[in-house]
């Protein structure tokens, strides 16, 4: 079922390639395609049952290169199920999104079904080398997007998205064979790895290898010094671009550390637990002060974004720390980093759909260039005022439920994280200024003539927001799926 | 049943302002009486639920972080849930006369703000009250900054929002500690935190609670969101959303108690407030301001009763402050709509021109002054009484804050109510056209807040204060006579000593207030240079440092490697390839040189010959 998942946007992309298809049946396609891919999510997780300790769920396996121990492993379990729904409900967003693309939008559709495709298979994928092609081939599709479907200096960034980004996969597939050529007997296989951790005991071999995977996952995620790939990409990217990018490859990082690098190393994790902490809040605040300082809105959204993985960061590290009495502590700093990871995809990718309506009408992300648009353009304000809420974390909306588990779990465990908690007084800041400067006031500059939004763009941007106030308001469904992972990781990091 | 009524209480309004928000310009014509009918059926369901035939409900549900979602109603529950519902229906009631804010987006804000104040009120446990109180900062946001095409109005929220959402970061932290201190997030279970980690929830709930009841240092954000609409002053920042924070140190008063230090703490603020804000008010011009300020100082009774454990006494004076303040803030709002101004001086002799309007503001404000017998003498000597029993400093500074208390309040009532002078019409209308009529349903709600601020002093009196100690639990005496008799004199004595100022003060010579006291404190000013702009300006250095620092590393690492591949070709060019084109040019050489000896010379080629015979016989000579 899981391949099926996975797989079948693949062939839709594939079939859309054919030049005969025309336009208009290419976007209807897309979201014929992406709707598909919710419900076969949605039927995933009906199917989904706790799998016990040491195996995934749902999983499937074929063999693929014996000669290096690496098969076609795929499964789901409590810390990727959340992550695949809120995938397949960001392409979905998306391809209603796109149903006004005028520019070469047979091929922006198979593109976009392709990446799709790859990024499912990587949060499903039990098997390094099959992450590895996964992680590398969105890196591929997104440059596509970027520099073929985007503005500004779109050649330019999409070039330095792919070069940092690649360059840290090679890291990571460092690290891979570093864990292969430690493991014995030599494999890929994600759960025999956790399940028998190969560098336990060795500190220096460990620490090295940990160290490549969180160069390469750190450049993803990214992290506080590796991040400066992201504003340009997300400047020049197209609104769909910038959504996805957000939305789903930066999970792409974050899943990583919680996937490979905990279960699979968690002597060289704890050992270097202080030091992921450290990342994490200089991030959080790097993040939220630059973010602050940002005059264009895209950028500004990018940064929140380095902010808002900064605290994830902040929680698996504080989850790398034991002290007595914390394990119930470390679990819910856990169960907040997944949350986190569906949350923010969730509200970023909404904010950047609705970034993108705007450049859309006028070209310009300038927020100086904006005033009173409130009177203008009511749904639009309705919206950005809901999303941006939500991304300063108020209650009722996902973030509340990610950051208090955040802070609650960290602070529990390692006290001086309480710093981190400046980050989401600064960002409620720089959201409240961006509000007051563009939306109220009076009508001035390009909110003159500034039509509202139109179904198409409103209506991903409500399915969005709208599960993530179902998540805020209703959190146990997803918290029931995300705490018996997150309780197991807890404990295999304690190892 | 029960169960139900209490889950209503949240859900209904919540339920129903987001519905109105949704709907939007659609609803505007229904959205005023929804809103009041809502909130009236919210307030006897509030009665019926605070005090029930049989036990007190509660309910929860798994929530997250290992804490529920909680709901219950106990002593102080009961005694705060129904003034909350009320004074909301009422001042509802009293919104319905302001065309401006016969809106779905107002009404529904309103509902929503009612529905997180009353789960604040009911809350048992961090998570839940996190919730509500953040719920509460974004609808007080959104309903200062309400006329959003008016830039002051927006920042004025943004202030807001922003002060008591720094202060909220103490509630998170609390929440993190209360985790590690192994008690669990439950209100009523902090103080078994152990003992470091319980001294940081107290710290976080002190700071949180500062911080919503406009407390010092905190202060100035009230100022501020005095620019939203008289009725949101009338709930939010006197009755509903201030009162929160004087409500949550009252139900954690055994968590402060507990670490021994914080409850002399919060005592202390309360009543350092209640003395300085107090002369604030007495310096203000404008009529809101001084409500305000007056606010703040009353709200600095209810946290210095907190900190002296006194729970009673501080609940019954937060009831009978709500009922004061909002029949104040409304009347404000009519004299404002109908007389275009709020400057108090401008307002000479207002209280003379619409009766009802007029009696129900005296009323109110000779109970703020604490004149007996009315509601707030007999709810602040109560406070006072504890602790003049724990105190004798913290008692006097709580006759200071009275006494100044009496001064504000008789300042605006002798000016409110003094004859119309004749040159009052040039003063109206300085900051709108005024209607010069006066909606039913403007006054109306004035009536049951003006009899609250005249009755619910019987709360803290002897017959009924014994079973308002028994219901809320907490210590603290009951007012003696003489104590009683004491402040009733000072509140007199004040009022009458006010009054003369304030008629001679009219014949000419004016008081000029320092302007430390007109410009509260300097707080605002203060707040800006320390904390907003260091950070603007280390939010641009990191910015700067982020594009010409980090950001070029990259870039120079990227021209660098560029740099190094043209110079790899330059070597591969010159020296690897140069080499071979070197052997390549030495074997031709060689091979020049090997032609040489072809001279076509005969004796040249002997002389070669005889050179190669003697070279080999040296060779075999050696080799033997």
């Amino acid at each position: 079922m899981l391949s099926v998942l996975v797989f079948l946007p693949l062939v839709a992309a594939a079939a859309l390639l054919v030049p005969w298809v025309d336009d208009r049946l290419a976007r209807v396609a897309f979201v014929a395609v992406t709707s598909l891919e919710v419900a076969l999510a949605g039927l995933a997780w009906a199917r989904y049952e706790t799998p016990a300790d040491g195996t995934l769920a749902l999983s499937q396996q074929a063999r693929w290169i014996p000669g290096v121990g690496s098969s076609y492993h795929v499964g789901v379990d409590g810390l990727s199920l959340p992550l695949v729904v809120m995938t397949t409900l960001v392409f979905l967003a998306c391809a209603i999104f796109a149903l006004r693309e005028q520019r070469r939008a047979r091929l922006q559709a198979a593109l976009f079904l392709f990446l799709e495709s790859v990024s499912l298979g990587l949060f499903v994928s039990a098997d390094l080398i099959l992450f590895f092609v996964f992680f590398d081939l969105s890196i591929v599709a997104m440059y596509f997007s970027i520099s073929g479907w985007g503005h500004g200096q779109a050649a330019r960034s999409a070039l330095k998205f792919f070069l940092y980004t690649f360059l840290g996969s090679l890291a990571l597939l460092l690290g891979f064979v570093g864990l292969y050529v430690a493991s014995d007997p030599h494999t890929f296989d994600m759960v025999e790895l956790s399940t028998n951790p190969p560098l336990q005991g060795q500190g220096f071999a460990g620490g090295l290898v940990l160290a490549a995977l969180l160069l390469g996952l750190a450049v993803k995620t990214p992290t506080f010094p590796f991040h400066t790939w992201l504003p340009p990409a997300h400047s020049d990217a197209p609104a769909i671009g910038s959504a996805v990018l957000a939305g789903v490859l930066l999970k792409m990082g974050t899943y990583g550390f919680v996937r490979i690098a905990m279960p699979m190393l968690p002597d060289a994790w704890r050992a270097w637990a202080p030091v992921v902490i450290v990342i994490g809040i200089v991030s959080v605040l790097w993040g939220a002060l630059v973010a602050y300082a940002q005059t264009d809105l895209k950028r500004m959204i990018a940064y929140t974004s380095v902010n808002h993985m900064g605290y994830v960061v902040v929680a698996v590290g504080a989850a790398g720390v034991l002290a007595d009495g914390a394990d119930e502590a470390r679990r819910v700093a856990v169960t907040g980093a997944v949350t986190q990871m569906v949350s923010h995809g969730l509200l970023t990718a909404a904010l950047f759909l609705l970034a993108g309506s705007m450049f859309e009408r006028t070209g310009s992300y300038a927020l100086d260039e904006y005033g009173g648009l409130a009177g203008t353009a009511p749904r639009y304000a309705t919206l950005f005022t809901v999303a941006a809420f939500g991304s300063l974390g108020l209650p009722a909306l996902s973030g509340f439920i990610a950051e208090f588990q955040i802070f609650a779990g960290s602070i529990a465990t390692v006290p001086v994280t309480a710093v981190a908690v400046l980050g989401i007084l600064i960002t409620a800041a720089l959201f409240l200024r961006a509000l007051q400067q563009m939306f109220t006031g009076p009508t001035a500059g390009l909110s003159v003539g500034f039509a509202d939004v139109t179904p198409r763009e409103w209506t991903p941007v409500a399915l969005l927001l709208a599960t993530s106030v179902l998540i805020g308001v209703l959190p146990r469904p997803l918290l029931d799926l995300i705490e018996p992972a997150a309780a197991t990781l807890a404990d295999l990091v304690g190892r | 049943m029960l169960d139900l009524m209490l889950v209503a209480l949240v859900v209904w309004p919540a339920a129903v302002g987001s519905l109105l928000l949704l709907a939007g310009g659609v609803a505007d014509r229904i959205a005023g009486w929804v809103g009041v009918g809502s909130a009236g059926l919210l307030a006897v369901v509030a009665f019926l639920v605070a005090f029930p035939v049989g036990s007190r409900p509660s309910v929860s549900t798994p929530f997250m972080a290992g804490a529920e979602l909680g709901l219950g109603v106990d002593g102080l529950a009961a005694l705060v849930l129904p003034t909350v519902a009320a004074v909301s229906a009422l001042v509802l009631l009293g919104a319905i006369g302001v065309p401006e804010l016969r809106t779905a987006r107002f009404h529904g804000l309103m509902l929503l703000f009612v529905a997180a104040a009353l789960m604040t009120v009911l809350a048992t446990s961090l998570a839940t009250l996190l919730l509500s109180w953040e719920v509460m900062g974004a609808t007080s946001f959104a309903l200062i900054g309400y006329h959003w095409r008016d830039r002051e109005s927006v920042s004025s929220g943004t202030t807001a929002f922003l002060t008591t959402r720094a202060a909220d970061l103490g509630l998170y932290v609390a929440a993190g500690a209360a985790l590690a201190g192994g008690a669990g997030l439950g209100l009523s279970s902090l103080p078994d935190a152990s003992d470091g980690w319980r001294d940081v929830v107290a710290v976080g709930l002190v700071v949180a609670a500062l911080g919503k009841a406009a407390q010092l240092p905190f202060s100035f954000w009230l100022s501020r969101a005095m620019a939203g609409p008289s009725p949101v002053s009338a709930l939010l920042h006197s009755a509903a959303m201030v009162a929160m924070g004087g409500y949550l140190l009252l139900r954690v008063a055994p968590t402060l108690a507990a670490t021994g230090w914080a409850d002399t703490a919060a005592a202390w603020a309360g009543a350092a407030t209640a003395v300085l804000l107090g002369l604030v008010a007495l310096a203000q011009s404008d009529l809101k301001q001084l409500l305000a300020a007056s606010t703040a100082a009353q709200l600095g009774f209810v946290v210095l009763a907190a900190g002296l454990g006194a729970s009673a006494a501080g609940g019954t004076h937060l009831v009978a402050h709500a009922a004061v303040k909002a029949g104040l803030f409304l009347a404000a709002g009519i004299w404002l709509e109908a007389l275009g101004t709020k400057r108090l001086a401008a307002l000479t002799g207002a209280a003379r021109i619409w009766p009802v309007v007029g009696a129900c503001s005296a009323a109110a404000l000779l109970s703020l002054a604490g004149l007996p017998p009315l509601a707030l003498w007999a709810s602040k000597d109560g406070v006072l009484a504890a602790a003049a029993e724990q105190s004798p400093a913290l008692y006097l500074a709580g006759l200071l804050g009275a006494a100044l208390s009496a001064a504000y309040a008789g300042k605006a009532l002798v000016v409110l109510t003094r004859p119309l002078p004749a040159n009052a019409q040039s003063a109206w209308d300085e900051e709108r056209q005024g209607t010069r009529e006066v909606p039913t349903s403007a006054w109306l709600p004035l009536l049951p807040l003006a009899a609250g601020a005249i009755v619910l002093g019987g709360l803290a009196l002897p017959p009924l204060a014994v079973r308002v100690r028994e219901l809320v639990g907490g210590a603290g005496p009951e007012p003696g006579a003489v104590e009683l008799l004491a402040s009733a004199l000072i509140a007199a004595t004040v009022l009458a000593v006010t009054a003369v100022l304030v008629v001679r003060g009219a014949a000419g010579r004016q008081t000029h207030w320092p302007r430390a006291l007109t410009d509260w404190l300097f707080l605002e000013s203060f707040s800006h240079r320390v904390v907003v702009r260091p950070v603007e300006r280390l939010a641009q250095r990191c910015a700067h440092l982020d594009d010409a620092v980090l950001d070029r590393i990259v870039e120079s690492t990227a021209s660098g490697t560029a740099r190094l591949t043209r110079g790899a070709v330059l070597v591969e060019d010159r020296v690897v390839d140069g080499s071979v084109d070197a052997v390549a040019a030495g074997i031709r050489r060689l091979g020049g040189l090997a032609r040489r000896p072809q001279t076509g010379q005969l004796h040249q080629y002997y002389l070669q010959a005889l050179a190669v015979l003697a070279g080999v016989l040296v060779v075999l000579v050696l080799v033997r």
